[in-house]
């Protein structure tokens, strides 16, 4: 076999590493809010409610343009969270519940029209299926290159945003007390999360998505005291994680990007999880043992 | 006397049930006022409609005489388990969050606005644990943060939501005596409170509240035992109360 690093001067890599890069970074870092938020599964709905949305922007457009198709999964993406939203503030329904039923029936709306298109003559319609598994490998350079304007344009906004977004999620009431346009503020930080969703759907797919948004999060948590810490390290876990599962696909046969991708955050949250200090669960196990040692020590 | 807050003909409901019904009450400037009444009468849901964080079905509330809230005036101290302690945040940035206010939309803290945070952790006597995480705080602890946060925020009228919850004897009569300071120097302190036995040692106004007013005013005159028994629907045996 020849050398595996080779793989990272080859141009068609560097464009899918590139592009699973951004993601993973994209993820972590929106992903640490919506995790802080208590809505971690809010990336799972949006990213099924997305289907439809990209299905119905093939159908009325014809093309397999991913900014257009992106735009349609953006569009049914925000009318799934707006209707969760609202069925939780106007009903007794809990936001789990909400999700499931919001999330299901979108998603089988958009495997209804998907079953559709793919009968319908006009077989142009080979590029939709990436959007359900995910397909990173298909990602064009001009794809890596929208990414990376939206890249920009939300870290510029969350950097900008950050004491506010902060404040926010700790503490909305306190946040209101003192004046801060909570509603807007709110409708944005959220469309930030959609976007992030929708921005990775191609490379892992709708259903992988709500792990790259809550895995690094999750695994930054437990080794960071401060949200910026927090946030850093979720971008560098989910970045790290897109390029080497990119490199790990790359290097074998019939290996799928996305679900790589998912594997090797999961690895790192998995480890996280366990041996992170004070926060870990052997660091954790460990303490309860030394104490109860000690307690039996003094009392002889 | 100017009156710090006035609440007028106030109305607020959860569904079709009414929490707060036709409230009338005011609170003078300078004031230690205290807002009473059993569990269920409406007293965190009075201060949040005060501060407009929930909707009211009717009236209209005036600080200072304007109906506007004027802006970096109010001070709040919300219950201490309304939010996640297990947030990845210190001490002193949770007490840096009373300056955002006064920063305004995407501007940083300044050095002065970490002095300010710094001073009024040092008032609630945290200064030992400003690095510390939030969630490795006693619940006594995580009041004194929230208490030292509004501190931050160099309001005039503060509101504090059951700020003596969970601690021991020694904080409570810690943070009275820094309620007493502010009174002092003129700030109007609002406070829901639990403890009938403490309200004439701490307090020089009263609301007494079960979703309708029964009683506002100056302690000494409207604290007595038929106030607090009708706000009660009950008879407690009161010492020291009248």
């Amino acid at each position: 076999m020849a050398n595996p690093l080779l793989l990272f001067s080859d141009y068609t890599f560097q464009t899918v590493a590139l592009g699973s890069l951004l993601m993973g970074v994209l993820s972590g870092i929106l992903g640490s809010f919506a995790v802080l938020r208590k809505q971690s599964l809010l990336g799972d709905g949006v990213s099924h409610a997305a289907l439809p949305g990209v299905v119905f922007a093939f159908m009325l457009t014809g093309t397999k343009n991913t900014e257009i198709l992106l735009l349609g999964a953006l569009g049914t993406g925000l009318i799934a969270t707006a209707l969760m939203m609202n069925i939780v503030k106007h009903s007794r329904v809990k936001f789990d519940a909400a999700l499931a039923v919001v999330m299901s029936v979108f998603f089988g709306l958009g495997l209804v029209l998907f079953t559709y298109v793919q009968k319908s003559p006009n077989a142009n319609q080979a590029g939709l299926k990436r959007f359900i598994y995910g397909q990173a490998a298909a990602m064009l350079e001009r794809d890596v290159y929208f990414m990376q304007i939206c890249a920009v344009v939300l870290l510029f906004i969350v950097i900008l945003f950050f004491k506010e977004f902060k404040l926010l999620t700790f503490d909305s009431d306190f946040a209101k007390s003192i004046g801060m346009p909570i509603g807007w503020m709110n409708a944005g930080l959220s469309l930030l999360i959609v976007l992030a969703i929708i921005i990775g759907l191609q490379t892992v797919g709708a259903i992988l998505m709500s792990a790259m948004l809550i895995a690094p999060a999750a695994a930054a948590r437990q080794w960071s005291s401060k949200l910026w810490q927090m946030i850093t390290l979720a971008a560098v876990f989910g970045g790290l994680s897109g390029v080497l599962g990119t490199w790990v696909s790359s290097s074998f046969a019939q290996m799928p990007t996305g679900p790589a991708i998912v594997v090797c955050v999961s690895v790192i949250t998995i480890i996280s999880l366990l041996f992170a200090p004070k926060r870990g669960l052997l660091s954790r196990l460990t303490r309860q043992h030394n104490q109860k040692r000690k307690l039996e020590a003094e009392r002889g | 006397m100017e009156n710090a807050v006035s609440v007028n003909r106030l109305t607020v409901s959860y569904g079709d049930k009414p929490v707060l019904w036709d409230v009338n009450m005011e609170i003078p400037k300078g004031k230690l006022a205290a807002v009473i009444g059993p569990n269920g009468a409406g007293k965190s849901t009075l201060l949040k409609a005060v501060l407009g964080l929930i909707p009211k079905v009717s009236g209209d509330v005036q600080f200072f005489g304007e109906k506007e809230i004027p802006k970096n005036t109010i001070g709040y101290v919300p219950q201490s388990e309304s939010v996640d302690w297990d947030f990845p945040a210190t001490v002193s940035d949770v007490v840096l969050m009373g300056r955002y206010g006064h920063l305004g939309l995407i501007k940083r803290p300044r050095k002065l606005d970490k002095e300010i945070a710094a001073h009024a952790i040092e008032l609630v006597g945290m200064t030992e644990y400003a690095n510390r995480q939030i969630k490795e705080l006693s619940g006594g602890q995580q009041q004194r943060v929230f208490l030292a946060r509004a501190l931050a925020q160099q309001a005039d009228i503060y509101f504090m939501d059951e700020p003596f919850k969970g601690v021991d004897v020694q904080t409570e009569r810690a943070i009275v005596q820094i309620l007493k300071n502010l009174k002092e120097e003129g700030k109007t302190v609002i406070v829901v409170h639990h403890d009938l036995q403490t309200v004439k040692d701490y307090f020089d106004w009263v609301t007494l509240l079960n979703v309708r007013l029964v009683a506002n005013g100056e302690a000494e005159k409207v604290f007595d035992s038929k106030n607090v028994n009708q706000t009660y629907n009950t008879h407690i045996l009161l010492e020291g109360v009248g």
